[in-house]
């Protein structure tokens, strides 16, 4: 369950952010969790919830979008969708296979309210 | 089933498919809400299996008001990132190679471990071995660590699943601190240039350390043939993220239905540059070419040395090539 780990660390950015930008509720939170990401987006969202309550997350609408995965394919030498680590080549068959994108775990942006 | 939190819950009924017993009500209440809905839960037509990964689960933007945005673009894992650079560099400036090992639980790390001390003792007795042992409680490992003479210490994450950058952090001070205390009373401090090698275990636990740098030099990912060989394709991230795969407990194959060729070309498939190497701790076979891996990630200053060396002949090449193009 290290979504509970990424939810805290989500928790420390926002609350950075909070006392930088002086804002002190959050209404929207925009993640990205790349689906090759290495995250269980359901589970990070329950675990958002669950830390929420009292702090400057709390009742804000969490949306997490997930970019695709991408990797380079050497042999044919251009970028290729990946939905999976371990999948071939959807034109090669091949495994030679670099992720070049859907890796992404990051927070995008905050929609604030000031009281 | 939710994943989450465990319950059967059937949310907008896209698990109902296939007449598989998923269709209950979800009336019980968990304290979070499951507005998401579960409209993204693949189901395997052919044994109903569920695959919580594939759908597009999007949550729209909530409309603008005249509230305002807040541009963040942060990394969520930045934080540990930069505490495990800083851990790369005191470890470079320290001489010492850190490897982050990880695998299931049970697959003979700290055996593997204890036996590879043993060994490089005997065959490179100049270099330095301390150990960072993570477990969710009991300094057990740790006991078993220092019982072979290497300084260890024990990091207990309790309810955590991985270790972190700054528990790293601060367990390498302690390793630090206390290793040096103990030279002091006998007198006979260690110069670090013989190189060191830090060995980090890591939580027993094939999904969540994939995430976490440590600030290590190489993750290795420990499997023993015990364990299944597909097991590459089940967890692919681990595998993804190292550059070593010892396939442990060779010893047992006789006894065991496993097809190593396979275990390996399913690691590949998911790392195609992944080095594998094949041992068992027990009977001390494949060792050799384990402490050759090591040995050579612990002396950086002599591929250092032979880089310098190489570029030094490509530069006076280079003179040489400008030199007749003047003429």
């Amino acid at each position: 369950m290290h979504e509970a780990s990424l939810a805290g660390g989500i928790l420390k950015l926002v609350e950075d952010a909070a006392r930088r930008e002086g804002f002190r509720r959050v209404t929207g939170l925009r993640l990205e969790a790349g689906r090759l990401a290495g995250v269980e987006v359901r589970a990070l969202r329950f675990a958002l919830e669950a830390i929420a309550p009292g702090t400057v997350l709390q009742g804000a609408d969490i949306a997490i979008e997930e970019p695709d995965g991408q990797a380079w394919c050497l042999p044919c030498a251009a970028t290729v969708p990946l939905a999976r680590r371990g999948d071939p080549c959807p034109q090669c068959a091949g495994h030679q296979l670099q992720p070049t994108g859907g890796t992404e775990l990051r927070v995008v942006d905050l929609l604030v309210e000031d009281e | 089933m939710c994943v989450v939190c465990g319950c059967a819950d059937s949310g907008d009924g896209a698990v109902k498919a296939e007449g598989h017993a998923h269709g209950h009500e979800h009336g019980h209440e968990h304290g979070h809400e499951h507005e998401h809905g579960h409209g993204h839960v693949h189901v395997d037509p052919r044994h109903g299996d569920l695959h919580f990964g594939a759908g597009a689960a999007r949550v729209s933007v909530p409309g603008m008001s005249q509230a305002r945005t807040v541009k963040l673009e942060a990394d969520i894992l930045g934080e540990n990132r930069r505490i495990a650079q800083s851990n790369r560099r005191h470890f470079e400036s320290h001489g010492v190679t850190a490897l982050n090992l990880l695998s299931s639980p049970g697959s003979g790390k700290t055996t593997l471990l204890c036996a590879t001390i043993e060994a490089l003792k005997a065959r490179a007795p100049q270099v330095e071995t301390r150990v960072i042992e993570g477990d969710q409680q009991t300094s057990f490992d740790a006991d078993r660590i220092r019982a072979t003479g290497a300084p260890a210490i024990q990091v207990n994450t309790g309810k955590g699943c991985h270790l972190d950058a700054p528990m790293v952090a601060e367990a390498f001070a302690q390793l630090h601190h206390h290793h040096h205390e103990h030279d002091h009373h006998h007198h006979h401090g260690h110069d670090e240039a013989a190189g060191s090698l830090l060995f980090i275990e890591n939580v027993g636990n094939l999904v969540c350390p994939a995430l976490w740098d440590l600030g290590e030099a190489a993750k290795v990912v420990v499997l023993s043939v015990t364990e299944g060989e597909d097991k590459p394709l089940k967890y692919p991230d681990m595998f993804a993220a190292s550059e070593l795969m010892v396939l442990n407990k060779i010893d047992l194959l006789p006894h065991l239905r496993f097809d190593v060729d396979r275990c390996i070309a399913a690691a590949r498939q998911v790392n195609p540059a992944l080095e594998v190497i094949q041992l068992s701790a027990t009977t001390g076979e494949g060792m050799d070419a384990w402490l050759s891996w090591l040995l050579q990630r612990a002396a950086p200053d002599d591929a250092q040395a032979a880089l310098r060396a190489r570029v030094a002949a490509l530069e006076a090449e280079l003179a040489e090539a400008r030199a007749s193009l003047k003429g």
